[in-house]
């Protein structure tokens, strides 16, 4: 990892489908070696992924998300690491994290309604060992996500020239 | 009829890009690289630490000099950066942009008929502001073959007797052009020699894309001859807060100090307060745009050789400054046709002096996107005219 892979890691960060001409160009590297940069670091699963973010609300296929917060009780030789790969496993876990305070992990879980989320609360996470109690949160609007503000605003304007 | 008004306002020149600017007014979709200033916001906790200065009342005069803690600041970034040692409470004054404090610094030290060697392509007020001051302008040319620097064979031809004060702009707006410390070193000499004073707006310093910024007022022998303006507009994205400054032994910032207080008082204060803000946390915003700037120009200034407008590499500031000289079109034809027929706005280079003719100032401060739009309308247009 070098200075030249960080800046490529900015600018894929910001734009996934950024061209790789336009990378390379903007990198002042040849093509051949921004895309070997990029096979390398996927491979080193620094980059774990291309994605879109997306605002489900505006496709009109509103989902529903929660934050669910977990006291566990952690197992011997294997503190919180087991329970949460089990977690993890499902489908519905958007995200899964380790976090101080008075839980011990907390998920984003999405489900097409609220019916389907605390479903999948009560019946496949609160049952499982190890679980000593859940607290729900859903979220009702989202105001910002991986960085992307979801709410218009009417920005300054330029003048169209000044020098 | 009567003539009105003074014969010094009257001697100055309308700005050069009125005509563009009214045409622009009247057209739609069209794309602008000749706006001069950031395309960022203002980095969110600067801005915050401004509203929070309104809220908690500040809203007051500052004194003349500006706030003390801001020139601490000033005093203690510009000795981590540059190297530069300025007394904050003696040889540093807040002024509202470097604008006022071109026009303070020239005021400070120009007499009528004293001649003031302008490097050219400049931006376009230092001239206006000597003729103001009664002073005659010279400009000096800073050519291409050069890469825009300002040498010292190219000064020698303009010095007289009469020459007092030599305004030079590094990183340079239009061209890019940037002094390193040789170059800086080679121009010393011949600045001692004639007993010249130093005005260097360096407002571009912190988007030096290669190496980094040489201060003028970092070379021993000019230190005390050199007026040092900077600001925060550029670097922290803050145009509209008017926030720059000035640093000058204190012979001649008590000059421009007296200007100052009858003409500005003091900067807003508002604005000072979020400038305290960018030099305590702005730092990795500032690193973010200059990063992003440096790819913008490699991707465009790149573009723009392979389309046929041969482009030096510019160092520093975001503007690209290639020439016309292929193309059969004068830089005004060229910039009028583009815009009606294309729908790029760029500026003429001889708006910026005789040096800069056949060339055009592109600011790349704007979209990835409006960027690869230009260069395809400029390669149609260069097509259309048989150029491409």
């Amino acid at each position: 990892m070098d200075e030249k892979d960080h800046e490529i890691l900015h600018l894929l960060e910001e734009n996934g489908r950024l061209p790789l001409r336009e990378l390379a160009t903007s990198l002042a590297l040849p093509e051949d070696q921004v895309e070997e940069r990029i096979r390398a670091m996927e491979e080193a699963r620094i980059i774990r992924k291309f994605t879109a973010v997306v605002d489900w609300e505006r496709a009109g296929n509103s989902r529903v998300s929660a934050i669910i917060d977990l006291k566990i009780a952690p197992e011997r030789d294997f503190g919180y690491d087991k329970i949460a790969e089990r977690l993890a496993r499902f489908r519905q876990v958007k995200a899964l994290y380790l976090v101080s305070g008075v839980y011990d992990l907390q998920l984003l879980v999405t489900g097409k309604d609220m019916n389907e989320v605390s479903r999948f609360v009560s019946e496949q996470i609160a049952p499982m060992d190890h679980i000593r109690e859940t607290a729900t949160h859903i979220i009702m609007k989202i105001y910002k996500e991986n960085g992307n503000p979801f709410f218009e605003r009417e920005g300054g304007e330029r003048l169209p020239i000044t020098i | 009829m009567r003539e009105y008004g003074s014969s010094r306002a009257r001697a100055i020149p309308p700005s050069g890009i009125r005509k563009f600017f009214d045409l622009l007014l009247t057209m739609e979709d069209v794309v602008s690289l000749g706006v001069g200033e950031p395309d960022f916001e203002t980095p969110w906790n600067v801005a915050e630490a401004g509203i929070y200065a309104i809220e908690q009342g500040h809203t007051s005069y500052t004194s003349n000099k500006g706030l003390l803690p801001l020139r601490q600041a000033v005093s203690k970034d510009l000795h981590r950066r540059y190297g530069l040692a300025y007394d904050p409470e003696e040889e540093i004054l807040i002024t509202s942009g470097v604008s006022e404090a071109a026009d303070i610094a020239i005021r400070a030290l120009v007499d009528p008929g004293d001649e003031v060697l302008v490097a050219e392509p400049s931006y376009v007020s230092y001239s206006p502001c000597v003729t103001l001051a009664g002073g005659k302008p010279v400009p000096v040319s800073c050519n291409e073959k050069d890469e825009f620097r300002l040498t010292p064979e190219c000064l020698m031809e303009k010095v007289t007797r009469k020459s007092r004060v030599l305004v030079m702009n590094f990183p340079n707006n239009p061209t890019g052009g940037i002094m390193g410390s040789d170059e800086i070193n080679a121009i010393a000499d011949v600045v001692v020699d004639h007993d010249l004073l130093v005005i260097s707006d360096e407002v571009y310093s912190e988007l030096t894309y290669e190496g980094s910024h040489v201060a003028v007022a970092s070379h021993p022998e000019l230190r005390d001859r050199t007026v040092t303006m900077n600001g925060f507009s550029k670097a922290y994205s803050m145009t509209g807060w008017r926030i720059g400054y000035l640093c000058a032994p204190r012979q001649i910032s008590e000059l421009a100090l007296k200007i100052h207080q009858y003409v500005m008082l003091c900067a807003p204060i508002m604005g000072q307060m979020a400038a305290i803000e960018a030099l305590r946390n702005g730092e990795e915003d500032k690193n973010a745009m200059v990063r992003e700037y440096r790819h913008r120009r490699n991707f465009f200034v790149e573009g723009l050789n392979s389309i046929g407008l041969p482009c030096h590499l510019p160092r520093g500031a975001f503007y690209a400054f290639p020439s016309v000289a292929g193309t059969g079109l004068s830089d005004q034809e060229f910039a009028e046709r583009l815009l009606t027929e294309q729908k790029v706005a760029v500026v003429p280079g001889s708006v910026f002096g005789e040096t800069g003719r056949d060339h055009l100032m592109c600011a790349y401060a704007v979209s990835r996107e409006d960027l690869g739009t230009a260069l395809k309308r400029m390669e149609a247009f260069l097509s259309g005219i048989g150029r491409s």
